[in-house]
C-alpha cells in the first residue's frame, strides 16, 4: 500500500465532503454534474487502489490480515455509488446528507485500510 | 407522500446500511477465522449485524408492520449497546476482542450508541407516522403517482 493513494483518497473525500456540506447549507439538490465528476474521480482512484492493494498484498512479505484487507478494499469502492444513488433518489437536503454519510464511510475505511497495512509492518 | 425511508429516513437508511455491512463483515470474519478466541464477543457481533440488517430492511420497506418491527429492533439495539458497553468496561475479560457494541461503540466513533436513539426518534416522529398511513393506503389502494 502506497501512501500517496491513501493521501489522494482522503484529499478527494475531504473536498467532496466540504462541497456536500455547502450543498446541504444552500439546500441544493440534486448535486450538480460537476460534483459527480469529483465523485467519479474518487471512485476511479478507489478502483486503482483496489488493484494496487491486491497486487501489494500478493507481493508483500508483511503479515497483513488478508481477509479483512481485501474486504475493505472491495467495500470501499461501493460507498460512493451508494451515496450517489441515495442523493439522486432523494432530491432534498436529506439525500445530500446521505452522500455525506457515504463519504464519511470512505474516509473511515481508508484510515482503517492504512492502519491494517501499517499494523502488519515490521 | 412520506415513507419511512424518505427525508431524514434516507440518512438513517444510509447509516444503518453501512453498519449492517460493517457488522456483518466483521462478525463473519471473526467467526470464520478465530471463533474460539472470543465466542461471546463474536456472537454479539453477529447479533448486532442481524439487527442492523433487519432495521435497514424495515426502513426501506415502510408501512406499519415494518415500523413496529423496526421499533422493536431499535429498542433491542439500544439495550444491547448499553449492556455490552457497560459490561465491556466493568468486566473486560469477557470481551478479549472488540465488537461493534463494546465500549459503547468506541471503535465506530460511538455511532452505535447514538444510532438506536436516532432510529427511535425517527420511528416515533410525526413524519414517519404519516408514512404509516401512507404505507397502509398503498397496500389497499395505490395513489395515482406520488
Amino acid at each position: 500500500m502506497t501512501g500517496w493513494l491513501v493521501v489522494t483518497v482522503l484529499l478527494l473525500t475531504a473536498v467532496a465532503a466540504a462541497w456536500t456540506v455547502v450543498m446541504i447549507v444552500r439546500d441544493e439538490s440534486p448535486p450538480s454534474d460537476r460534483f459527480f465528476v469529483v465523485l467519479g474521480v474518487l471512485l476511479l482512484v478507489l478502483v486503482v487502489q483496489l488493484v494496487a492493494g491486491l497486487v501489494a498484498l500478493a507481493t508483500t512479505d508483511r503479515d497483513v490480515d488478508g481477509v479483512t484487507f481485501v474486504a475493505y478494499l472491495l467495500t470501499v469502492v461501493l460507498a460512493p455509488p451508494f451515496g450517489a444513488a441515495l442523493a439522486l433518489v432523494e432530491r432534498s437536503r436529506w439525500g445530500t446528507a446521505s452522500l455525506l454519510v457515504a463519504l464519511a464511510t470512505v474516509a473511515a475505511m481508508e484510515v482503517r485500510l492504512d492502519a491494517l497495512w501499517a499494523a502488519a509492518g515490521a | 407522500m412520506r415513507e419511512l425511508s424518505t427525508g431524514p429516513g434516507r440518512v438513517l437508511v444510509a447509516v444503518y446500511a453501512v453498519f449492517a455491512v460493517a457488522a456483518t463483515g466483521r462478525s463473519l470474519v471473526q467467526l470464520g477465522t478465530d471463533a474460539g478466541r472470543a465466542p461471546l464477543a463474536y456472537s454479539l457481533s453477529l447479533l448486532a449485524a442481524v439487527l442492523y440488517l433487519v432495521a435497514t430492511t424495515c426502513l426501506l420497506r415502510g408501512g406499519e408492520v415494518a415500523r413496529r418491527v423496526a421499533l422493536v429492533t431499535v429498542l433491542v439495539e439500544a439495550t444491547g449497546v448499553l449492556v455490552v458497553g457497560t459490561l465491556s468496561y466493568l468486566v473486560g475479560d469477557w470481551f478479549p476482542d472488540k465488537t461493534v457494541w463494546s465500549h459503547y461503540g468506541q471503535g465506530y466513533g460511538f455511532l452505535p450508541l447514538v444510532l438506536p436513539f436516532l432510529g427511535l426518534w425517527w420511528l416515533l416522529h410525526p413524519g414517519a407516522r404519516a408514512a404509516r398511513s401512507a404505507g397502509d393506503e398503498q397496500t389497499s389502494c395505490p395513489p395515482p403517482g406520488t
